[in-house]
Protein backbone atom coordinates (compact mmCIF):
# COMPACT_ATOMS: atom_id res chain seq x y z
CA UNK A 1 0.00 0.00 0.00
CA UNK A 2 1.02 3.54 -0.61
CA UNK A 3 1.10 4.61 3.01
CA UNK A 4 4.01 2.24 3.69
CA UNK A 5 6.34 4.38 1.66
CA UNK A 6 7.75 7.02 4.03
CA UNK A 7 9.13 9.29 1.30
CA UNK A 8 5.79 9.99 -0.24
CA UNK A 9 3.78 10.45 2.93
CA UNK A 10 4.19 14.19 3.27
CA UNK A 11 2.86 14.87 -0.18
CA UNK A 12 -0.30 12.80 0.27
CA UNK A 13 -3.52 14.65 -0.22
CA UNK A 14 -5.80 12.42 1.77
CA UNK A 15 -9.39 13.46 1.89
CA UNK A 16 -10.33 15.27 5.10
CA UNK A 17 -11.61 12.99 7.81
CA UNK A 18 -14.87 13.69 9.58
CA UNK A 19 -13.25 15.32 12.67
CA UNK A 20 -11.40 17.80 10.54
CA UNK A 21 -14.61 18.73 8.78
CA UNK A 22 -16.16 19.27 12.21
CA UNK A 23 -13.44 21.79 13.01
CA UNK A 24 -14.21 23.67 9.87
CA UNK A 25 -17.87 23.73 10.80
CA UNK A 26 -18.78 22.01 7.59
CA UNK A 27 -19.64 18.55 8.87
CA UNK A 28 -23.40 18.81 8.84
CA UNK A 29 -23.67 19.95 5.26
CA UNK A 30 -21.17 17.42 4.00
CA UNK A 31 -22.88 14.45 5.62
CA UNK A 32 -25.48 14.83 2.95
CA UNK A 33 -24.79 12.72 -0.09
CA UNK A 34 -24.94 14.28 -3.51
CA UNK A 35 -25.31 12.20 -6.62
CA UNK A 36 -23.66 13.80 -9.56
CA UNK A 37 -23.96 12.72 -13.15
CA UNK A 38 -20.68 13.12 -14.93
CA UNK A 39 -20.71 12.74 -18.70
CA UNK A 40 -21.39 11.03 -21.08
CA UNK A 41 -20.27 14.15 -22.90
CA UNK A 42 -17.59 15.80 -20.89
CA UNK A 43 -14.13 16.92 -21.94
CA UNK A 44 -12.50 14.98 -19.12
CA UNK A 45 -14.12 11.61 -19.81
CA UNK A 46 -11.97 10.82 -22.85
CA UNK A 47 -14.95 9.87 -24.95
CA UNK A 48 -18.52 9.11 -24.04
CA UNK A 49 -18.01 7.72 -20.58
CA UNK A 50 -20.75 8.36 -18.06
CA UNK A 51 -19.94 8.22 -14.38
CA UNK A 52 -22.54 8.43 -11.65
CA UNK A 53 -20.62 9.82 -8.71
CA UNK A 54 -21.87 9.94 -5.13
CA UNK A 55 -20.23 12.76 -3.26
CA UNK A 56 -20.00 13.75 0.35
CA UNK A 57 -18.93 17.34 0.10
CA UNK A 58 -16.06 17.13 -2.33
CA UNK A 59 -15.16 13.56 -1.41
CA UNK A 60 -16.10 10.67 -3.66
CA UNK A 61 -18.09 8.01 -1.82
CA UNK A 62 -18.74 5.80 -4.79
CA UNK A 63 -18.54 5.93 -8.55
CA UNK A 64 -20.41 3.81 -11.03
CA UNK A 65 -19.36 3.81 -14.67
CA UNK A 66 -22.22 3.51 -17.16
CA UNK A 67 -21.04 2.50 -20.59
CA UNK A 68 -22.43 1.44 -23.93
CA UNK A 69 -22.89 4.86 -25.52
CA UNK A 70 -20.64 4.04 -28.46
CA UNK A 71 -21.52 0.37 -28.70
CA UNK A 72 -21.62 -0.32 -32.42
CA UNK A 73 -21.77 -4.10 -32.44
CA UNK A 74 -18.38 -4.56 -34.08
CA UNK A 75 -18.09 -8.13 -32.82
CA UNK A 76 -21.40 -8.93 -34.49
CA UNK A 77 -20.43 -7.14 -37.68
CA UNK A 78 -17.16 -9.08 -37.85
CA UNK A 79 -19.18 -12.31 -37.97
CA UNK A 80 -20.78 -11.17 -41.23
CA UNK A 81 -17.45 -10.56 -42.97
CA UNK A 82 -14.90 -12.96 -44.36
CA UNK A 83 -11.73 -13.09 -42.31
CA UNK A 84 -9.74 -10.62 -44.32
CA UNK A 85 -12.64 -8.20 -44.50
CA UNK A 86 -13.10 -8.33 -40.73
CA UNK A 87 -9.68 -6.74 -40.15
CA UNK A 88 -10.77 -3.14 -40.88
CA UNK A 89 -13.83 -3.63 -38.68
CA UNK A 90 -11.97 -4.82 -35.61
CA UNK A 91 -9.35 -2.10 -36.13
CA UNK A 92 -11.99 0.47 -35.31
CA UNK A 93 -12.66 -0.83 -31.80
CA UNK A 94 -9.92 0.86 -29.84
CA UNK A 95 -9.34 3.76 -32.18
CA UNK A 96 -6.00 4.72 -30.68
CA UNK A 97 -4.40 1.32 -31.11
CA UNK A 98 -5.58 0.10 -34.47
CA UNK A 99 -2.39 -1.83 -35.24
CA UNK A 100 -2.86 -3.74 -32.01
CA UNK A 101 -6.46 -4.66 -32.78
CA UNK A 102 -5.47 -5.93 -36.19
CA UNK A 103 -2.50 -7.78 -34.72
CA UNK A 104 -4.62 -9.52 -32.07
CA UNK A 105 -7.20 -10.58 -34.62
CA UNK A 106 -4.68 -11.71 -37.24
CA UNK A 107 -2.68 -13.51 -34.57
CA UNK A 108 -5.73 -15.50 -33.50
CA UNK A 109 -6.57 -16.39 -37.10
CA UNK A 110 -2.95 -17.36 -37.80
CA UNK A 111 -3.11 -19.61 -34.76
CA UNK A 112 -6.18 -21.34 -36.18
CA UNK A 113 -4.56 -21.65 -39.60
CA UNK A 114 -1.26 -22.75 -38.01
CA UNK A 115 0.41 -20.29 -40.30
CA UNK A 116 4.04 -19.27 -40.09
CA UNK A 117 4.63 -15.52 -40.41
CA UNK A 118 7.89 -14.56 -42.18
CA UNK A 119 10.52 -12.98 -39.98
CA UNK A 120 10.56 -9.74 -41.95
CA UNK A 121 6.82 -9.39 -41.52
CA UNK A 122 7.17 -9.93 -37.78
CA UNK A 123 9.76 -7.15 -37.59
CA UNK A 124 7.65 -4.82 -39.71
CA UNK A 125 4.74 -5.53 -37.40
CA UNK A 126 6.85 -4.72 -34.37
CA UNK A 127 7.98 -1.41 -35.91
CA UNK A 128 4.41 -0.36 -36.54
CA UNK A 129 3.07 -1.69 -33.25
CA UNK A 130 5.64 0.26 -31.30
CA UNK A 131 5.05 3.40 -33.34
CA UNK A 132 1.39 2.94 -32.53
CA UNK A 133 2.21 2.54 -28.85
CA UNK A 134 4.16 5.81 -28.97
CA UNK A 135 1.25 7.49 -30.73
CA UNK A 136 -1.28 6.19 -28.23
CA UNK A 137 0.85 7.25 -25.27
CA UNK A 138 1.32 10.70 -26.81
CA UNK A 139 -2.42 11.17 -27.15
CA UNK A 140 -2.83 9.99 -23.59
CA UNK A 141 -0.13 12.31 -22.28
CA UNK A 142 -1.47 15.32 -24.13
CA UNK A 143 -5.09 14.84 -23.14
CA UNK A 144 -4.24 13.89 -19.56
CA UNK A 145 -2.15 17.00 -19.11
CA UNK A 146 -5.09 18.92 -20.54
CA UNK A 147 -7.29 17.45 -17.82
CA UNK A 148 -4.81 18.69 -15.24
CA UNK A 149 -4.96 22.16 -16.72
CA UNK A 150 -1.80 22.22 -18.86
CA UNK A 151 -2.51 23.07 -22.45
CA UNK A 152 0.88 23.55 -24.08
CA UNK A 153 2.01 19.96 -23.53
CA UNK A 154 -0.99 18.91 -25.58
CA UNK A 155 0.39 20.72 -28.63
CA UNK A 156 3.86 19.28 -28.16
CA UNK A 157 2.50 15.74 -27.91
CA UNK A 158 0.31 16.17 -30.94
CA UNK A 159 3.27 17.54 -32.90
CA UNK A 160 5.12 14.24 -32.40
CA UNK A 161 1.93 12.28 -32.97
CA UNK A 162 1.65 14.05 -36.29
CA UNK A 163 5.13 12.83 -37.31
CA UNK A 164 4.07 9.28 -36.45
CA UNK A 165 0.88 9.62 -38.45
CA UNK A 166 2.96 10.89 -41.37
CA UNK A 167 5.11 7.78 -41.07
CA UNK A 168 1.97 5.63 -41.07
CA UNK A 169 0.74 7.42 -44.13
CA UNK A 170 4.07 6.88 -45.82
CA UNK A 171 4.23 3.14 -45.22
CA UNK A 172 0.55 2.18 -45.24
CA UNK A 173 -1.28 4.92 -47.13
CA UNK A 174 -3.48 5.82 -44.19
CA UNK A 175 -3.05 7.87 -41.07
CA UNK A 176 -5.54 5.92 -38.99
CA UNK A 177 -7.14 2.50 -39.37
CA UNK A 178 -4.41 1.48 -41.72
CA UNK A 179 -5.31 -2.17 -42.39
CA UNK A 180 -1.58 -2.76 -42.66
CA UNK A 181 -1.37 -6.00 -40.72
CA UNK A 182 -2.79 -8.91 -42.68
CA UNK A 183 -3.32 -12.56 -41.90
CA UNK A 184 0.12 -14.00 -42.65
CA UNK A 185 2.14 -10.79 -42.61
CA UNK A 186 1.73 -7.19 -43.67
CA UNK A 187 0.17 -5.81 -46.82
CA UNK A 188 3.26 -4.11 -48.25
CA UNK A 189 6.93 -3.80 -47.60
CA UNK A 190 8.05 -0.41 -46.29
CA UNK A 191 8.63 2.06 -49.12
CA UNK A 192 12.02 3.41 -50.12
CA UNK A 193 13.01 6.30 -47.89
CA UNK A 194 10.86 5.15 -45.00
CA UNK A 195 13.80 4.00 -42.93
CA UNK A 196 15.50 7.36 -43.32
CA UNK A 197 12.40 9.23 -42.22
CA UNK A 198 11.86 6.81 -39.36
CA UNK A 199 15.49 7.16 -38.19
CA UNK A 200 15.12 10.92 -38.16
CA UNK A 201 12.02 10.58 -35.99
CA UNK A 202 13.68 8.06 -33.66
CA UNK A 203 16.61 10.38 -33.18
CA UNK A 204 14.28 13.21 -32.29
CA UNK A 205 11.79 11.38 -30.09
CA UNK A 206 13.87 10.74 -26.92
CA UNK A 207 14.77 14.42 -26.68
CA UNK A 208 11.12 15.32 -27.11
CA UNK A 209 10.24 12.90 -24.32
CA UNK A 210 12.91 14.61 -22.22
CA UNK A 211 11.14 17.89 -22.87
CA UNK A 212 7.83 16.50 -21.66
CA UNK A 213 9.56 15.33 -18.51
CA UNK A 214 11.10 18.78 -18.04
CA UNK A 215 7.68 20.30 -18.28
CA UNK A 216 5.80 17.80 -16.15
CA UNK A 217 7.84 15.46 -13.96
CA UNK A 218 8.91 18.02 -11.38
CA UNK A 219 6.13 20.49 -12.01
CA UNK A 220 4.63 21.64 -8.73
CA UNK A 221 1.06 21.45 -9.96
CA UNK A 222 1.51 18.05 -11.56
CA UNK A 223 3.13 16.70 -8.39
CA UNK A 224 0.31 17.97 -6.23
CA UNK A 225 -2.31 16.58 -8.54
CA UNK A 226 -0.69 13.19 -9.10
CA UNK A 227 1.58 12.21 -6.25
CA UNK A 228 -0.14 10.03 -3.69
CA UNK A 229 -3.54 10.42 -5.27
CA UNK A 230 -5.78 7.44 -5.93
CA UNK A 231 -3.27 4.68 -5.22
CA UNK A 232 -4.29 1.04 -5.54
CA UNK A 233 -2.12 -1.85 -4.47
CA UNK A 234 -0.99 -4.64 -6.74
CA UNK A 235 -3.11 -7.38 -5.13
CA UNK A 236 -6.33 -5.51 -5.66
CA UNK A 237 -5.34 -4.63 -9.23
CA UNK A 238 -4.65 -8.28 -9.99
CA UNK A 239 -8.00 -9.28 -8.49
CA UNK A 240 -9.68 -6.75 -10.73
CA UNK A 241 -7.87 -8.12 -13.76
CA UNK A 242 -6.02 -4.90 -14.45
CA UNK A 243 -3.07 -5.20 -16.82
CA UNK A 244 -0.72 -2.87 -18.64
CA UNK A 245 0.88 0.32 -17.32
CA UNK A 246 -1.65 0.53 -14.47
CA UNK A 247 -0.48 -2.80 -13.07
CA UNK A 248 3.18 -2.04 -13.74
CA UNK A 249 2.79 1.26 -11.89
CA UNK A 250 2.00 -0.77 -8.77
CA UNK A 251 5.28 -2.65 -9.13
CA UNK A 252 4.26 -5.80 -10.99
CA UNK A 253 6.60 -6.28 -13.96
CA UNK A 254 4.00 -8.05 -16.09
CA UNK A 255 4.31 -7.34 -19.78
CA UNK A 256 3.23 -9.88 -22.38
CA UNK A 257 6.02 -8.74 -24.70
CA UNK A 258 8.46 -10.23 -22.18
CA UNK A 259 6.34 -12.80 -20.38
CA UNK A 260 4.86 -14.54 -23.41
CA UNK A 261 6.70 -13.10 -26.41
CA UNK A 262 4.95 -12.96 -29.78
CA UNK A 263 6.00 -11.55 -33.13
CA UNK A 264 9.75 -11.85 -32.30
CA UNK A 265 9.65 -9.54 -29.28
CA UNK A 266 12.19 -11.84 -27.64
CA UNK A 267 14.78 -10.66 -30.20
CA UNK A 268 14.84 -7.17 -28.78
CA UNK A 269 16.51 -5.75 -25.75
CA UNK A 270 14.22 -3.48 -23.78
CA UNK A 271 13.18 -2.85 -20.22
CA UNK A 272 9.82 -2.87 -18.50
CA UNK A 273 9.39 0.31 -16.48
CA UNK A 274 7.66 -0.29 -13.15
CA UNK A 275 6.43 2.02 -10.44
CA UNK A 276 6.52 1.57 -6.70
CA UNK A 277 3.32 2.70 -4.98
CA UNK A 278 0.80 2.63 -7.82
CA UNK A 279 -0.46 6.19 -7.46
CA UNK A 280 -1.33 8.52 -10.31
CA UNK A 281 2.22 9.77 -10.53
CA UNK A 282 3.58 6.26 -11.04
CA UNK A 283 1.01 5.69 -13.77
CA UNK A 284 2.27 8.81 -15.47
CA UNK A 285 5.92 7.92 -14.96
CA UNK A 286 5.58 4.35 -16.24
CA UNK A 287 3.93 5.42 -19.48
CA UNK A 288 6.41 8.19 -19.94
CA UNK A 289 9.30 5.76 -19.50
CA UNK A 290 7.71 3.41 -22.02
CA UNK A 291 8.16 6.09 -24.69
CA UNK A 292 11.94 5.55 -24.53
CA UNK A 293 11.62 1.76 -24.53
CA UNK A 294 9.42 1.80 -27.63
CA UNK A 295 11.98 3.94 -29.42
CA UNK A 296 14.68 1.42 -28.47
CA UNK A 297 12.63 -1.47 -29.83
CA UNK A 298 11.95 0.27 -33.14
CA UNK A 299 15.65 1.13 -33.54
CA UNK A 300 16.63 -2.50 -33.04
CA UNK A 301 13.90 -3.78 -35.33
CA UNK A 302 14.96 -1.38 -38.04
CA UNK A 303 18.65 -2.25 -37.67
CA UNK A 304 18.04 -5.97 -37.67
CA UNK A 305 15.27 -6.00 -40.28
CA UNK A 306 15.76 -9.36 -42.02
CA UNK A 307 15.46 -9.85 -45.75
CA UNK A 308 12.66 -11.96 -47.10
CA UNK A 309 8.99 -11.83 -47.95
CA UNK A 310 6.72 -9.40 -46.08
CA UNK A 311 3.78 -11.79 -46.17
CA UNK A 312 3.38 -15.53 -46.16
CA UNK A 313 3.92 -17.24 -49.51
CA UNK A 314 0.90 -19.44 -48.87
CA UNK A 315 -1.30 -18.38 -51.78
CA UNK A 316 -4.37 -19.86 -50.11
CA UNK A 317 -4.23 -17.08 -47.53
CA UNK A 318 -2.31 -14.14 -48.97
CA UNK A 319 -2.98 -12.37 -52.23
CA UNK A 320 -0.49 -13.13 -55.01
CA UNK A 321 1.79 -10.28 -56.08
CA UNK A 322 0.18 -8.02 -58.63
CA UNK A 323 2.65 -8.78 -61.45
CA UNK A 324 1.87 -12.50 -61.31
CA UNK A 325 -1.75 -11.92 -62.29
CA UNK A 326 -0.80 -11.07 -65.87
CA UNK A 327 1.20 -14.22 -66.44
CA UNK A 328 -0.06 -16.94 -64.12
CA UNK A 329 -3.51 -18.51 -64.38
CA UNK A 330 -3.05 -20.07 -60.97
CA UNK A 331 -2.34 -16.70 -59.39
CA UNK A 332 -5.45 -15.30 -61.03
CA UNK A 333 -7.59 -18.10 -59.60
CA UNK A 334 -6.13 -17.62 -56.13
CA UNK A 335 -6.71 -13.90 -56.37
CA UNK A 336 -10.30 -14.42 -57.49
CA UNK A 337 -11.03 -16.94 -54.73
CA UNK A 338 -9.53 -14.76 -52.04
CA UNK A 339 -11.29 -11.60 -53.12
CA UNK A 340 -14.70 -13.18 -53.63
CA UNK A 341 -15.03 -15.84 -50.99
CA UNK A 342 -11.99 -15.33 -48.79
CA UNK A 343 -10.00 -18.15 -47.28
CA UNK A 344 -11.48 -20.87 -45.15
CA UNK A 345 -10.21 -21.48 -41.67
CA UNK A 346 -10.29 -24.94 -40.08
CA UNK A 347 -12.73 -25.44 -37.24
CA UNK A 348 -11.53 -24.48 -33.81
CA UNK A 349 -11.17 -21.71 -31.30
CA UNK A 350 -8.16 -19.66 -30.37
CA UNK A 351 -7.34 -16.92 -27.90
CA UNK A 352 -4.41 -14.71 -28.80
CA UNK A 353 -3.25 -11.99 -26.43
CA UNK A 354 -0.83 -9.14 -26.99
CA UNK A 355 0.35 -6.20 -24.93
CA UNK A 356 -1.55 -3.16 -26.14
CA UNK A 357 -0.75 0.33 -24.79
CA UNK A 358 -3.43 -0.29 -22.17
CA UNK A 359 -2.77 -3.90 -21.20
CA UNK A 360 -3.69 -7.36 -22.34
CA UNK A 361 -5.58 -7.17 -25.60
CA UNK A 362 -6.87 -10.65 -26.26
CA UNK A 363 -8.74 -11.76 -29.31
CA UNK A 364 -10.90 -14.86 -29.23
CA UNK A 365 -11.87 -16.28 -32.60
CA UNK A 366 -14.02 -19.31 -33.18
CA UNK A 367 -14.16 -20.79 -36.63
CA UNK A 368 -16.84 -23.15 -37.88
CA UNK A 369 -14.85 -24.09 -40.97
CA UNK A 370 -16.36 -21.46 -43.25
CA UNK A 371 -14.76 -18.30 -44.60
CA UNK A 372 -16.39 -16.10 -41.96
CA UNK A 373 -15.56 -16.18 -38.26
CA UNK A 374 -18.30 -17.68 -36.07
CA UNK A 375 -17.29 -15.49 -33.15
CA UNK A 376 -14.86 -12.66 -32.67
CA UNK A 377 -14.37 -11.30 -29.19
CA UNK A 378 -11.91 -8.70 -28.06
CA UNK A 379 -10.85 -8.76 -24.45
CA UNK A 380 -10.26 -5.06 -24.37
CA UNK A 381 -7.99 -3.79 -21.58
CA UNK A 382 -9.93 -0.52 -21.22
CA UNK A 383 -13.13 -2.45 -20.54
CA UNK A 384 -11.58 -4.53 -17.79
CA UNK A 385 -9.41 -1.76 -16.32
CA UNK A 386 -12.42 0.53 -15.93
CA UNK A 387 -13.63 -1.69 -13.08
CA UNK A 388 -10.71 -0.51 -10.99
CA UNK A 389 -11.78 3.14 -11.14
CA UNK A 390 -14.24 2.81 -8.28
CA UNK A 391 -11.58 1.33 -5.96
CA UNK A 392 -9.05 3.95 -6.99
CA UNK A 393 -11.12 7.02 -6.31
CA UNK A 394 -13.11 5.99 -3.25
CA UNK A 395 -12.36 8.52 -0.52
CA UNK A 396 -10.48 11.01 -2.64
CA UNK A 397 -11.46 14.43 -3.90
CA UNK A 398 -13.51 14.77 -7.05
CA UNK A 399 -10.65 16.72 -8.64
CA UNK A 400 -8.41 13.70 -8.08
CA UNK A 401 -11.00 11.54 -9.78
CA UNK A 402 -10.47 13.57 -12.94
CA UNK A 403 -6.76 12.83 -12.69
CA UNK A 404 -7.48 9.15 -12.01
CA UNK A 405 -9.70 8.86 -15.10
CA UNK A 406 -6.96 10.51 -17.14
CA UNK A 407 -4.30 8.16 -15.80
CA UNK A 408 -6.57 5.17 -16.38
CA UNK A 409 -6.33 5.98 -20.11
CA UNK A 410 -9.69 4.56 -21.13
CA UNK A 411 -10.58 4.47 -24.81
CA UNK A 412 -14.32 4.27 -25.09
CA UNK A 413 -14.27 2.79 -28.56
CA UNK A 414 -12.51 -0.19 -27.03
CA UNK A 415 -14.74 -0.35 -23.97
CA UNK A 416 -18.02 -0.33 -25.87
CA UNK A 417 -16.85 -1.98 -29.10
CA UNK B 1 2.26 -26.13 -20.79
CA UNK B 2 2.10 -28.95 -23.34
CA UNK B 3 -0.46 -31.63 -24.11
CA UNK B 4 0.90 -34.07 -21.53
CA UNK B 5 0.88 -31.44 -18.79
CA UNK B 6 -2.72 -30.61 -19.64
CA UNK B 7 -3.77 -34.27 -19.34
CA UNK B 8 -2.01 -34.43 -15.99
CA UNK B 9 -3.78 -31.26 -14.88
CA UNK B 10 -7.13 -32.73 -15.94
CA UNK B 11 -6.35 -35.90 -14.00
CA UNK B 12 -5.49 -33.93 -10.89
CA UNK B 13 -8.66 -31.88 -11.19
CA UNK B 14 -10.69 -35.07 -11.49
CA UNK B 15 -9.13 -36.40 -8.30
CA UNK B 16 -10.42 -33.35 -6.40
CA UNK B 17 -13.56 -34.57 -4.56
CA UNK B 18 -15.30 -31.24 -5.16
CA UNK B 19 -14.99 -31.78 -8.92
CA UNK B 20 -15.00 -35.53 -9.34
CA UNK B 21 -14.38 -37.88 -12.24
CA UNK B 22 -17.32 -36.49 -14.22
CA UNK B 23 -16.49 -32.86 -13.56
CA UNK B 24 -13.91 -32.46 -16.31
CA UNK B 25 -15.54 -33.36 -19.60
CA UNK B 26 -12.64 -32.89 -21.97
CA UNK B 27 -9.08 -31.63 -22.12
CA UNK B 28 -7.85 -30.64 -25.52
CA UNK B 29 -4.57 -29.15 -26.58
CA UNK B 30 -4.87 -27.46 -29.96
CA UNK B 31 -3.01 -24.57 -31.53
CA UNK B 32 -0.60 -24.65 -28.62
CA UNK B 33 -3.45 -23.71 -26.32
CA UNK B 34 -4.67 -25.82 -23.38
CA UNK B 35 -8.44 -25.87 -22.98
CA UNK B 36 -10.48 -27.73 -20.39
CA UNK B 37 -14.18 -28.33 -20.69
CA UNK B 38 -15.95 -28.71 -17.37
CA UNK B 39 -19.48 -29.11 -16.02
CA UNK B 40 -21.17 -25.70 -15.69
CA UNK B 41 -22.27 -26.17 -12.09
CA UNK B 42 -18.70 -26.94 -11.02
CA UNK B 43 -17.09 -23.84 -12.49
CA UNK B 44 -16.42 -22.25 -9.10
CA UNK B 45 -14.75 -25.41 -7.78
CA UNK B 46 -12.63 -25.77 -10.92
CA UNK B 47 -11.46 -22.17 -10.90
CA UNK B 48 -10.75 -22.37 -7.15
CA UNK B 49 -8.68 -25.50 -7.71
CA UNK B 50 -6.77 -23.89 -10.57
CA UNK B 51 -6.12 -20.85 -8.42
CA UNK B 52 -4.49 -23.12 -5.84
CA UNK B 53 -2.26 -24.45 -8.60
CA UNK B 54 -1.00 -20.98 -9.44
CA UNK B 55 -3.49 -19.73 -12.01
CA UNK B 56 -4.30 -16.67 -9.96
CA UNK B 57 -5.13 -14.21 -12.69
CA UNK B 58 -8.41 -14.34 -14.57
CA UNK B 59 -7.65 -12.63 -17.84
CA UNK B 60 -10.89 -12.97 -19.73
CA UNK B 61 -14.45 -14.23 -19.55
CA UNK B 62 -16.29 -14.38 -22.83
CA UNK B 63 -19.29 -16.03 -24.38
CA UNK B 64 -19.68 -18.08 -27.54
CA UNK B 65 -22.67 -19.38 -29.43
CA UNK B 66 -22.09 -22.82 -30.95
CA UNK B 67 -25.25 -22.67 -33.06
CA UNK B 68 -26.46 -25.09 -34.38
CA UNK B 69 -24.60 -27.51 -32.09
CA UNK B 70 -26.06 -28.44 -28.73
CA UNK B 71 -25.54 -27.42 -25.95
CA UNK B 72 -25.52 -24.18 -27.79
CA UNK B 73 -23.99 -21.53 -25.58
CA UNK B 74 -20.51 -21.50 -24.15
CA UNK B 75 -18.60 -19.41 -21.65
CA UNK B 76 -14.81 -19.32 -21.72
CA UNK B 77 -12.47 -18.39 -18.87
CA UNK B 78 -8.85 -17.57 -19.56
CA UNK B 79 -6.50 -17.98 -16.61
CA UNK B 80 -2.85 -17.00 -16.29
CA UNK B 81 -0.16 -18.31 -14.01
CA UNK B 82 2.06 -15.26 -13.78
CA UNK B 83 4.96 -17.09 -12.15
CA UNK B 84 5.30 -19.97 -14.63
CA UNK B 85 3.98 -17.72 -17.43
CA UNK B 86 1.34 -20.19 -18.54
CA UNK B 87 -2.21 -19.90 -19.70
CA UNK B 88 -5.08 -22.29 -19.43
CA UNK B 89 -8.57 -21.93 -20.82
CA UNK B 90 -11.68 -23.33 -19.16
CA UNK B 91 -14.95 -23.59 -21.00
CA UNK B 92 -18.47 -24.61 -20.11
CA UNK B 93 -21.34 -25.42 -22.45
CA UNK B 94 -24.92 -24.45 -21.61
CA UNK B 95 -28.27 -25.32 -23.18
CA UNK B 96 -29.99 -22.31 -24.71
CA UNK B 97 -33.29 -23.20 -23.03
CA UNK B 98 -31.96 -22.68 -19.52
CA UNK B 99 -28.56 -20.98 -19.63
CA UNK B 100 -27.69 -20.58 -15.96
CA UNK B 101 -24.22 -20.68 -14.52
CA UNK B 102 -22.83 -19.89 -11.06
CA UNK B 103 -21.20 -16.47 -11.04
CA UNK B 104 -17.54 -16.23 -10.06
CA UNK B 105 -17.63 -12.48 -9.43
CA UNK B 106 -17.28 -12.76 -5.66
CA UNK B 107 -14.17 -14.91 -5.99
CA UNK B 108 -12.79 -13.07 -9.05
CA UNK B 109 -13.91 -9.41 -9.01
CA UNK B 110 -12.67 -8.94 -12.57
CA UNK B 111 -15.49 -11.16 -13.81
CA UNK B 112 -18.07 -8.53 -12.84
CA UNK B 113 -18.27 -6.51 -16.05
CA UNK B 114 -17.36 -9.45 -18.25
CA UNK B 115 -20.15 -11.64 -16.90
CA UNK B 116 -22.53 -8.75 -17.41
CA UNK B 117 -21.40 -8.54 -21.00
CA UNK B 118 -21.96 -12.26 -21.54
CA UNK B 119 -25.41 -11.90 -19.99
CA UNK B 120 -26.14 -8.91 -22.19
CA UNK B 121 -24.95 -10.48 -25.41
CA UNK B 122 -25.89 -14.15 -24.93
CA UNK B 123 -28.48 -14.22 -22.16
CA UNK B 124 -26.45 -16.43 -19.86
CA UNK B 125 -27.77 -15.91 -16.33
CA UNK B 126 -25.00 -15.85 -13.74
CA UNK B 127 -26.45 -16.96 -10.41
CA UNK B 128 -25.07 -15.01 -7.50
CA UNK B 129 -23.83 -12.06 -9.53
CA UNK B 130 -24.25 -8.93 -7.37
CA UNK B 131 -25.52 -6.68 -10.13
CA UNK B 132 -26.56 -8.60 -13.22
CA UNK B 133 -27.79 -5.95 -15.64
CA UNK B 134 -27.19 -5.19 -19.27
CA UNK B 135 -23.93 -3.37 -19.75
CA UNK B 136 -23.53 -2.36 -23.39
CA UNK B 137 -27.08 -2.50 -24.76
CA UNK B 138 -29.84 -0.20 -23.46
CA UNK B 139 -31.67 -1.46 -20.36
CA UNK B 140 -34.97 -2.03 -22.17
CA UNK B 141 -33.43 -3.82 -25.14
CA UNK B 142 -35.04 -7.12 -26.09
CA UNK B 143 -33.01 -10.14 -27.08
CA UNK B 144 -29.36 -11.02 -26.89
CA UNK B 145 -27.65 -9.70 -30.00
CA UNK B 146 -24.53 -11.86 -30.13
CA UNK B 147 -26.54 -15.05 -30.47
CA UNK B 148 -26.10 -16.51 -33.92
CA UNK B 149 -29.84 -16.60 -34.61
CA UNK B 150 -30.28 -12.93 -33.77
CA UNK B 151 -30.99 -11.17 -37.07
CA UNK B 152 -28.61 -8.59 -38.47
CA UNK B 153 -30.20 -5.37 -39.62
CA UNK B 154 -33.87 -4.52 -39.60
CA UNK B 155 -33.60 -3.01 -36.18
CA UNK B 156 -36.04 -0.20 -35.41
CA UNK B 157 -34.40 3.20 -35.22
CA UNK B 158 -34.62 4.64 -31.75
CA UNK B 159 -34.90 8.33 -30.87
CA UNK B 160 -37.36 8.98 -33.71
CA UNK B 161 -39.72 10.93 -31.46
CA UNK B 162 -38.08 14.24 -32.32
CA UNK B 163 -38.35 13.77 -36.08
CA UNK B 164 -39.77 16.90 -37.63
CA UNK B 165 -41.98 15.95 -40.57
CA UNK B 166 -42.04 19.48 -42.00
CA UNK B 167 -38.35 19.23 -42.90
CA UNK B 168 -39.01 17.67 -46.26
CA UNK B 169 -39.91 14.14 -45.12
CA UNK B 170 -43.04 12.88 -46.89
CA UNK B 171 -46.02 12.23 -44.63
Amino acid sequence: MASENPNREETFTFAPIAEQLEDWGGARESEELLTLNFGPHHPATHGVLRLVVTLQGEVVVSVKPLIGYVHTGIEKTAEQKSYWKAIPVVERMDYLSYFFNAMAFCGAVEKLLELEVPKRAQYLRVIHLELNRLMSHLVWLGTSALDLGAISIFWYCFRERESILDLFEFSTGQRMHTRYIQVGGVIEDIPRGFDKKLRKFLKEMPSRADQYAELLSANEIVLRRLRGTCPLDANRLLELGVTGPLLRAAGVPWDLRKAMPYSSYDDFDFKIPVGTVGDNYDRYAVRHAELYESVKIIEQALEGLPEGPHITTDRKVALPPRHELATSMEALIHHFKLVTEGFRVPEGEAYFAIESPRGELGCFVRSDGSSKPARVHMRDPSFVNLQALSDMVKGSYIADMIAAVAMLDPVLGGIDR
Amino acid sequence: MDGAALLLLAKELRSNPAIGEEGVIAAEFRHNEPLLEVRPQLIRAVLADLRERGFRFLASVHGVDYYPEEPRLGVHYQLIDMVRRERVGVKVRLPVANPTLPSVTLQWPTANHQEREVYDMFGVVFEGHPDLRRILMPEEYEGHPQRRDFPVGGEPVIFTFNDTPELGTPE
